[in-house]
């Protein structure tokens, strides 16, 4: 390569040049109908040892502006204005082979999805090295060495025994710490983290953050952080630049946009977050259509095993849990993955025979349901899954959709059917127009209001949220909410909560279990478990939740 | 196989260039950008690939549409003669007129492809819906019982069959729908597998779905698609088949316009008559791959 680039050396804390600098940023994509700009005019700054937040929604054009800058933009992008000046230089028309001789070295990326950005058929310590070998830094036994140094510097237990693995033997979080690892091999002046813990639970989340917050300080590296998560930012970034739509909504330090928010974008994004969270001040008011104060749902020692691969010994994923639903509340089950709370709700709906204990259900015990008697119960319990692009046929349209439950009971004549069909419809808050439209012409809210509708379309007295609302933008997620409680209201509906977001959890539900490895390490009202915890997890959970730092008690 | 195809995936990079080099202006971009949208929707390698198939399609219906001649009844004195005016693909060894003879084969390999096909997507697809929803020991029974089929060489099972049942142009194509059930059963149970573990398929289920309801309604209607892309693929190789086995003899008997037979009585004359054997090849070549090419373009609309 004939130019030769210069780059001034990593500059201490103290400097005030920026590392990366973006002025008036402007990217598109070619798609079917012509070119479209999808970043507009996007200008910040980033100085060493600083973390910027680019916050926003899906669409609202953050990945892209991260892309732009490390030029890895889709093969369709197109960067079309602007400047990307990193370390003064500006590296917005560089060609491809230009670039590699910068990334790795100068910026690097740390990506969102840790198990399809590592390479399954190459061990993790040949993966490290590749960076180091690309930019031919020592020879074979240094580099060796260098990767176990690495490897331990990101906190893996036993780094040469890791080195020698693939990356199926890891688990996400160490998956992605051996992609910081790589991240920092030559400890570059900018580090790009692409939503970097959106696939990791939430105490796996605060300690990904923590490192990349110990690496920052310790070698001084610039972080442009990319995540959806408000919260986060709020505790990590010193400076947040909210984006919608492609433009920036307004950016300053953390501390004045928290505290005095500009543009009503910003002012919404803070309200709808659930981690920076309101605590609900008065205990919620009862639906009045609560008769009683019955049972809806009543679990007793319940135990579900599985057989793994063949061998006698099963695997526990629900062990001994116990709780009850009182009519027209919420009960939320809070763990993290493998904890066991989607295995006890597929008990409850009736999906699963589990191995032992009693599940009632309106007094119904679901474990000695079958047959006919088994579908006739689900008029009473209905299942609303966490993902709206799954859970709905795509070759029906929506009125086949919420229809489709009316059919399987008592038959209605086709006119008292529509009328039914058109009430929930209004009822979840869907315009008429979409009858006819398959799912696909849908957005992720309306199609998880579809759902919802199709699960209410029977009149069911129990409603089992699957993480119904973890796949959605902040602001949809606080629409559905809203939706849901104003439903349990109406309707004096029971909601069954799985979750394992625990600010939504104690803005949503009355009491809660907390599941730790298929136990019940914590269970009762959710301000009990939220203010006096009763087992280490839960404390440890609640501590994870990110938004404490900065928020200054509202 | 894929020539056609590749033309048309060739047509489809030059569209992308020209967009790539047109000016940086993004309004103009955006106007060239549907002008070419409407060129590309209409792909001239599928255009052709269904002219080619309409054309057969009506030599079978209508054949004394396209040619005076009879098929099987011989001129005499006009034995091997040259394409000419007269007769456009020349005669053959018994004076008979090439291109009637092709043009009445048509009936013949089109609807032996369209028996094999019918046979292997009913009885497959059937085996693989039944296999696929039952699970367990029915599953297995059936799939083994598959896997025995897969494991016989397609030809030799066939072949076997047309000895079993007979000559002639119906028990050979029966034959080649034989061989064919076991891809489609196979296709059919994974396509049933997936569709069934879906959130929606359970959904319906606890809405107090039954399962013949469920199975009417969602697990057929969407793992169907891909075996009905399939089955316009099996076309074009059922064609190839039922003409290899009239090649060798086993489909229909001598006098019978068929395109594998034509080729095969073609061959005693390679050197003198050229005719015989080339024009009948280059039909089955057209039909096959414009089988495949509509095949693809329905692959591609599921996706």
């Amino acid at each position: 390569m004939s130019t030769v680039i210069t780059f001034k050396p990593v500059s201490t804390a103290h400097s005030n040049a920026p590392v990366l600098e973006i002025g008036h940023l402007a990217v598109g994509y070619r798609g079917s109908d012509g070119f479209q700009r999808v970043v507009h005019d996007v200008s910040l700054r980033v100085r060493p040892g600083e973390v910027v937040a680019l916050v926003g929604e899906s669409g609202s054009g953050k990945t892209t502006t991260a892309q732009a800058v490390i030029g890895l933009l889709a093969e369709n992008g197109r960067l079309e204005a602007g400047a990307v000046r990193l370390n003064g230089t500006d590296i917005a028309g560089w060609s491809q082979k230009q670039l590699d001789t910068i990334r790795g070295s100068k910026i690097s990326l740390i990506p969102q999805d840790p198990t399809s950005s590592l390479n399954p058929v190459k061990t993790i310590g040949a993966q490290v090295a590749e960076v180091l070998q690309i930019h031919r830094r020592g020879s074979r036994a240094e580099i060796d060495a260098r990767v176990v140094e690495l490897l331990a510097r990101v906190g893996l237990s036993r780094p040469e025994l890791r080195a020698k693995q693939y990356s199926h033997e890891l688990s996400g979080g160490m998956r992605q710490r051996v992609l910081i690892a790589i991240a920092i091999a030559l400890r570059p002046a900018l580090i790009i983290a692409d939503e970097p813990t959106s696939a990791l639970d939430v105490t796996v989340q605060k300690r990904i953050l923590d490192l990349i917050d110990e690496l920052r300080r310790e070698y001084g590296t610039a972080v442009l952080l990319v995540t959806h998560d408000l919260g986060v930012a709020a505790d990590r970034a010193n400076h947040i630049v909210v984006l919608k739509g492609g433009r920036i909504q307004e950016q300053g330090p953390t501390s004045e946009i928290l505290a005095s928010p500009r543009s009503e974008y910003t002012r919404k994004l803070l309200a709808d977050a659930p981690s920076l969270g309101k605590i609900r001040a008065v205990p919620r008011a009862r639906s009045p259509r609560i008769r009683g104060s019955d049972d809806a749902i009543v679990v007793q020692n319940l135990v579900q095993d599985f057989s793994v691969g063949g061998r006698r010994e099963a695997f526990r994923a629900v062990d001994d849990v116990s709780f009850t639903v009182q009519r027209g509340t919420t009960h939320a089950i809070v763990g993290e993955s493998g904890s066991g709370k989607t295995t006890t709700a597929r008990g409850i709906v009736g999906f699963q025979k589990p191995t032992s204990g009693r599940i009632l259900v309106d007094g119904v015990d679901v474990t000695t349901l079958r047959g006919e008697n088994l579908r006739r119960f689900r008029k009473t319990i209905q299942l609303v899954y966490q993902n709206p692009f799954a859970s709905l046929d795509p070759q029906q349209t929506i009125f086949q959709i919420v229809e489709e439950p009316l059919l399987n009971f008592d038959p209605l004549p086709r006119d008292d059917r529509a009328r039914k069909v058109h009430a929930i419809l209004e009822r979840v808050g869907l315009p008429q127009s979409v009858l006819t439209r398959k799912p696909r012409a849908l957005s992720g809210g309306q199609r998880q209001r579809v759902a919802i509708a199709r699960a209410l379309v029977l009149d069911p007295q129990v409603l089992v949220l699957d993480e119904a609302v973890s796949a959605l933008d902040v602001t949809v997620q606080a629409q559905i909410l809203e939706l849901l409680e104003e439903l349990q209201q109406a309707l004096g509906l029971t909601y069954l909560f799985i979750s394992h977001d625990l600010a939504v959890v104690r803005q949503i539900s009355d009491t809660v279990s907390v599941l730790h490895n298929g136990r019940q390490v914590d269970s009762g009202l959710v301000e009990d478990v939220f203010l006096r915890p009763g087992s280490a997890y839960t404390r440890e959970l609640i501590s994870a939740i990110p938004g404490q730092r900065n928020v200054s008690p509202r | 196989m894929t020539g056609l195809n590749t033309i048309g995936r060739s047509l489809l990079r030059d569209d992308a260039d020209i967009l790539e080099s047109s000016s940086p202006g993004s309004t103009r971009v955006s106007s060239n950008a549907q002008r070419l949208k409407s060129i590309r929707s209409i792909q001239p390698g599928l255009v052709l690939a269904w002219f080619v198939m309409a054309v057969v399609v009506l030599w079978a219906l209508f054949p004394q549409w396209f040619t005076g001649y009879s098929p099987t009844a011989g001129v005499a004195r006009q034995q091997l003669r040259a394409p000419s005016a007269e007769h456009w693909l020349g005669t053959d060894a018994l004076g008979r007129d090439v291109l009637a003879r092709i043009i009445y084969g048509a009936g013949n390999s089109l609807s032996g492809a369209f028996v094999a096909v019918g046979v292997g997507l009913l009885v497959g697809t059937t085996l693989g819906i039944v296999a696929g929803s039952a699970r367990g020991r029915i599953d297995g029974a059936i799939m083994r019982g598959v896997d025995v089929l897969l494991s016989i060489p397609q030809l030799l099972l066939s072949l076997s069959i047309v000895i079993l049942l007979g000559f002639g142009i119906v028990n050979a194509a029966i034959a080649v729908g034989v061989t064919s059930i076991a891809s489609f059963a196979r296709l059919a149970r994974s396509e049933v597998v997936r569709v069934r573990a879906s959130d929606y398929v359970e959904a319906a289920f606890g809405s107090g779905g039954t399962f013949t309801r469920v199975l009417l309604r969602h697990i057929l209607p969407n793992s169907l698609t891909s075996v009905i892309a399939f089955a316009a693929l099996q076309l074009g190789w059922a064609i190839l088949t039922i003409s290899t086995l009239g090649f060798l003899g086993y489909g229909a008997p001598p006098p019978t316009p068929e395109w594998g037979l034509l080729i095969a009585e073609g061959r005693n004359y390679l050197a003198r008559a050229w005719w015989l054997t080339t024009v009948p090849g280059i039909v089955v070549i057209l039909v096959v791959l414009s089988a495949n090419r509509i095949s693809q373009s329905f692959g591609k609309a599921r996706a």
